[in-house]
């Protein structure tokens, strides 16, 4: 049984054709790099993975149950969205790290954060910092320490090391890729034909709103 | 009172030569603005002579029934013209009511319970008016700033929504924002009450032979009454109206 399946998804807006006939599916487990150009629609492909969006027509299921079936903010607590312009709220670090924890009404766990502090090779001291002062790159790693507080099954990352410099990119795909072998299904838009490639089970090829290819690489 | 001057038609007349200031004023500096000056000074005598008379018929008129029918009829208007503003809003003529009516039902509960005014119609009409004014001008702010918020602010929303928060919890900090706007004016005029202006009420009542004393009673009570109506009906509002931004998958509508 699939994790994800997308069953002949169509997504208009404001009249116009975004995702025409979208069928996939994705299993337990595994690492899809998403490819297309730009305005192909690969990130409302991902914002109806993470049910910020919902289809115009066509069915998305998830562990075998349609996404309707369930509570939006239980279906979105299990599939993790990361942007590509990582959006950090409030003043502090602190603010962002507290949220998923307080949205859930349990106390931060300080040995969680402690750990993923440490995975992405930052210091527990960022949580005083002012989110106004840091670097594009350590911004995408607090966004992304703040989506893996609470483990999601499935990740969705929208070219998240774009802007990333090469250090940053590499201690973010090992995160990723450890992430991956202990189980989580990750979903990733990357514009880069190598990293596309390097981690990734599959590469998924959307064009002009549509499937062009599924290829499975392992 | 004591000391009260009583202005005479012919009084009037000299003084509404202050009018042909305005109008030389803006023929001399080519403005264009005569007809609108005339329009707005006839409009606003016309209108004044007409609610003299509504009053003084309303204020003879001692039926506790009839005031509150009056009363939600000044809320009514009130709440139409603030839903106006917020067109994004679903369901913002029932929302604003609401809200104005708690608000207003509260400070005046306040008023006469602690026999600062009685539930006449020559008291509760004129100080109802002011709370219910202030009131929907508060809410038309509030539901321009929300509105504003949901559509600049979306990437919070949804960052916090993909975090799997609750629709309130993502939509907090413009709840905040929103209310704030419409409290902001209503306490920044408390702020410089005295120092910046003598407001209107306190202003009528020296001039109708109060002493300023006894007027800055009335305007204390005055401000704070319409700090309470503001404060309930903007929290009101803003808590109802938060909704409309979302449909019933919890996803942020896309405004234009």
């Amino acid at each position: 049984m699939s994790l994800l399946e997308f069953q002949n998804v169509f997504f208009n807006n404001d009249g116009k054709s975004i995702l025409k006939n979208i069928s996939v599916s994705i299993g337990q487990g595994d690492f899809i790099s998403i490819v297309g150009p730009s305005g192909s629609g690969k990130s409302t492909f991902l914002k109806l993975c993470s049910h910020l969006i919902s289809p115009t027509n066509g069915n998305i299921i998830f562990k075998g149950k349609n996404f309707t079936d369930y509570s939006p903010t239980e279906l979105r607590k299990s599939i993790a969205y990361c942007f590509q312009t990582p959006y950090l709220f409030g003043d502090t670090v602190m603010e962002n790290i507290n949220f998923p924890f307080s949205i859930r009404n349990v106390k931060t766990d300080q040995k969680r954060v402690n750990d993923l502090f440490s995975m992405f090779h930052m210091a527990s001291d960022y949580l005083d910092k002012d989110v106004r002062n840091l670097s594009g790159g350590e911004k995408q790693r607090i966004a992304l320490i703040r989506s893996l507080l609470f483990l999601p099954e499935i990740l969705l990352l929208d070219e998240i090391t774009s802007a990333l410099d090469v250090d940053n990119t590499k201690i973010v795909e090992n995160v990723i890729d450890s992430l991956n072998k202990e189980g989580t299904t990750v979903l990733w838009i990357t514009h880069n034909p190598e990293q596309s490639r390097k981690y990734a089970n599959k590469v998924l090829a959307i064009e002009a709103g549509e499937i062009k290819s599924l290829e499975v690489l392992k | 009172m004591n000391g009260m001057n009583n202005i005479s038609i012919t009084s009037l007349l000299i003084s509404s030569s202050l009018v042909l200031v305005t109008l030389s004023f803006s023929y001399w500096q080519k403005l264009k603005l005569e007809k609108e000056v005339i329009i707005g000074v006839l409009r606003a005598v016309v209108q004044l002579v007409a609610v003299g008379y509504v009053l003084e018929y309303v204020f003879g008129f001692k039926n506790p029934v009839f005031t509150t029918l009056l009363l939600l009829f000044m809320i009514f208007n009130a709440a139409y013209n603030a839903a106006k503003r917020g067109k994004a809003v679903k369901k913002g003529l029932m929302i604003s009511f609401l809200s104005i009516t708690v608000g207003t039902i509260v400070t005046l509960a306040i008023l006469v319970l602690s026999k600062t005014i009685q539930y006449e119609p020559y008291q509760i009409i004129p100080v109802s008016g002011m709370i219910i004014g202030n009131a929907m001008v508060a809410l038309g702010l509030c539901y321009k700033q929300i509105a504003s918020d949901f559509k600049n602010k979306r990437e919070e929303v949804e960052t916090k929504l993909s975090l799997g928060a609750d629709i309130l919890p993502s939509s907090i900090e413009i709840i905040r924002d929103s209310i704030k706007t419409g409290m902001l004016p209503t306490i920044d005029s408390a702020k410089t009450l005295g120092i910046v202006s003598l407001p209107g009420m306190m202003t009528g009542l020296i001039l109708a032979g109060s002493s300023p004393m006894e007027a800055i009673k009335y305007q204390i009570m005055v401000t704070f009454m319409l700090l309470s109506t503001t404060s309930i009906s903007s929290f009101i509002a803003c808590y109802l109206s938060y909704r409309s931004f979302f449909n019933n998958r919890k996803q942020l509508i896309y405004m234009k």
